[in-house]
């Protein structure tokens, strides 16, 4: 029988490996935006876990929320990354350093 | 019922339709001429608002949509802070941005949505409401970093900006799935009742140290900080005026709302974790800033520094401490909007310049405006008897009076180390090299009003705060009950 734990379990599964997704990656900033996705998904995941397990629908309508704000959000951080391409000619992680910090 | 709940939330409705209604006006006609327009009525629109909704409304809180939107003193006090803040940016921005040439209509627009989400963010009485007002401000926040498209330095700022600003999202959201589903409910007035002292469940607390690392990340409390310095450096100078203003005292607005409205009932669980964090920052902020070279570089380090000093009175934990903290936010966000309006002003043949180095012997060209900088030097040092002082003395009694004396002591030592590199810039203009590429004099009105309005109200507010302290007394006494 799969329960609520197994679900809280992949999300959190999810989430950390998102977090290691955006610490850890060298290369790429496309594999930085997959990441918060990723992140993201595991939100819902654990959403509507807890919704149908509380039997609540609060947590559904929370999910069709975050599902439209990431579509905005990778809407905009795809359009910062085209404008960072043009001028730098790179998307490579170590090339976002002009400023250091 | 429902036009009831309308009423209470008209000011954001309004905002947003008008905002939207401006962004298809400007495209269908002028572009990017109608944009001096759009500005100019954008920071009358937000001036009129805040005239709205400070004095509206009356002691009672105005509760919309079964409890998801609150409407009390504190989020009108949050709400009139922050319209004032980012109509005077917007006024300060247009002529910089005009000479060179930065001024799209998109960025009134944006800013106008973003003041939208930061006045739904501070009355926010549940979980969505906070993650779509915080949302709203972010998405507008990270496009306006990046407003100049043809830099280097405004892209990454950018995409710095928003890779970590959406990571944060991120973290504030598992952490809000956590609290929703041990607490079984996403408002604030169900959370209180499951999250009580004796009785909070580790779901809960991992739940909520979750929602406040994504929230210390947008007040850029220490260790969650690093985006600030380079995305004050990058973005243009307006746009890190705006951010060092309006968003600060959304984001501090939010984190008491969240703090006390939803987990006012366990606040020895939050207190010692906030109050680190207001250590952290303090220090890091004030210890770093003194390398800088570059002054908006510096402002941000010292902005970490203020939300620190800010985070101490939310980490006292008493109504005393929600007032201090907020009389700070009104107190920093002044002394802000003057500090930038002397940094949009610095310029040398017409370019924009940031090195503290070209301040050298300004004093000497500029009387005035050196003056008044100076004033506002001090203040944000801390030194008696101007306003900055009195915000600090405020924290550090509602420090002292949450019984946490280490932490006041903290945040003395931590004002003095900070007052060097105030100094520093001071000592420059008034005794630095004499240099033969000077910046240039004179510059625009605008400026030089807010500067001197700015600096003004430093020497003018010792008198009584020009009422602030008793309108956030009361602010606080709703929140805090």
């Amino acid at each position: 029988m799969i329960g609520l734990e197994h679900y809280l379990t992949v999300a959190a599964v999810l989430f950390v490996i998102g977090i290691f997704g955006i610490f850890l990656n060298r290369k790429n900033v496309i594999i930085l935006l997959m990441s918060l996705e990723l992140i993201l998904l595991s939100v819902n995941i654990n959403m509507v876990a807890f919704s149908s397990y509380l039997g609540d629908l609060a947590g559904q309508v929370f999910t069709l929320f975050i599902l439209t704000v990431a579509a905005a959000e990778a809407a905009i951080g795809l359009a910062i990354l085209v404008c960072f391409f043009r001028n730098r000619g790179s998307i490579a992680v170590e090339d976002v350093n002009v400023m250091k910090g | 019922m429902i036009s009831a709940d309308l009423n209470i939330i008209l000011p954001e409705i309004l905002l947003a339709v008008i905002a939207m209604l401006a962004l298809v006006g400007a495209v269908y006609t002028g572009k990017d001429k109608a944009a001096p327009l759009l500005v100019w009525g954008a920071s009358g629109l937000m001036l009129l608002m805040a005239i709205w909704v400070g004095t509206t409304g009356g002691p009672e809180p105005r509760i919309a949509f079964h409890g998801m939107f609150v409407d009390d003193a504190f989020s009108r006090f949050a709400k009139v802070a922050i319209l004032l803040s980012a109509a005077a940016v917007l006024l300060m921005s247009e002529g910089y941005m005009k000479r060179h040439n930065i001024l799209r209509f998109e960025y009134p627009v944006l800013v106008l949505l973003g003041v939208v989400g930061m006045m739904v963010m501070v009355s926010a009485g549940d979980l969505i409401t906070l993650y779509m007002g915080l949302e709203l401000q972010s998405l507008a926040l990270y496009v306006v970093a990046a407003l100049r498209r043809d830099s280097e330095k405004s892209t990454e700022a950018g995409l710095k900006y928003f890779v970590l600003g959406a990571l944060s999202s991120g973290l504030l959201l598992y952490g809000a799935s956590l609290v929703y589903g041990y607490s079984g409910t996403t408002l604030f007035s169900g959370i209180i009742a499951a999250a009580t002292e004796d009785r909070l469940s580790v779901g809960l607390l991992i739940g909520l140290v979750l929602m406040m690392s994504g929230l210390a990340f947008k007040v850029s409390a220490v260790p969650f900080h690093m985006w600030t310095p380079d995305v004050y450096e990058g973005s243009p100078t307006p746009v890190t005026a705006f951010f060092a203003t309006a968003p600060k005292v959304a984001a501090m607005g939010l984190f008491a709302r969240l703090l006390f409205d939803a987990f006012g009932g366990a606040i020895a669980d939050w207190s010692q974790v906030v109050a680190v964090l207001s250590l952290l920052s303090m220090f890091l902020g004030s210890i770093a800033a003194i390398g800088q070279k570059d002054i908006k570089r510096l402002m941000a380090y010292s902005s970490i520094t203020h939300m620190g000093y800010a985070l101490m009175g939310l980490a006292a934990g008493t109504e005393f401490g929600v007032q201090a903290m907020l009389v700070y936010m009104a107190i920093y966000v002044t002394m802000n909007v003057g500090t930038f309006a002397f940094i949009l002003s610095m310029t040398r043949d017409g370019q924009p310049v940031s090195d503290i180095d070209s301040l050298g012997l300004y004093a000497k060209k500029e009387p005035t405006r050196a003056l008044a900088m100076l004033v506002l030097l001090f203040s944000l040092a801390g030194v008696p008897p101007l306003v900055g002082f009195f915000g600090k003395l405020y924290v550090l009694q509602a420090a002292y009076g949450g019984g946490l004396v280490w932490l006041a002591v903290a945040g003395v030592i931590a004002s003095v180390i900070s007052a060097y590199y105030y100094l520093r810039i001071v000592y420059f203009m008034y005794f630095g090299e004499d240099r033969t590429d000077k910046l240039d004099a004179g510059g625009s009105p605008v400026l030089w009003g807010f500067l001197v309005a700015s600096a003004a109200i430093m020497v003018v507010g010792v008198v009584n705060l020009f009422g602030v302290e008793g309108a956030a007394a009361s602010a606080a006494a709703t929140l805090v009950n």
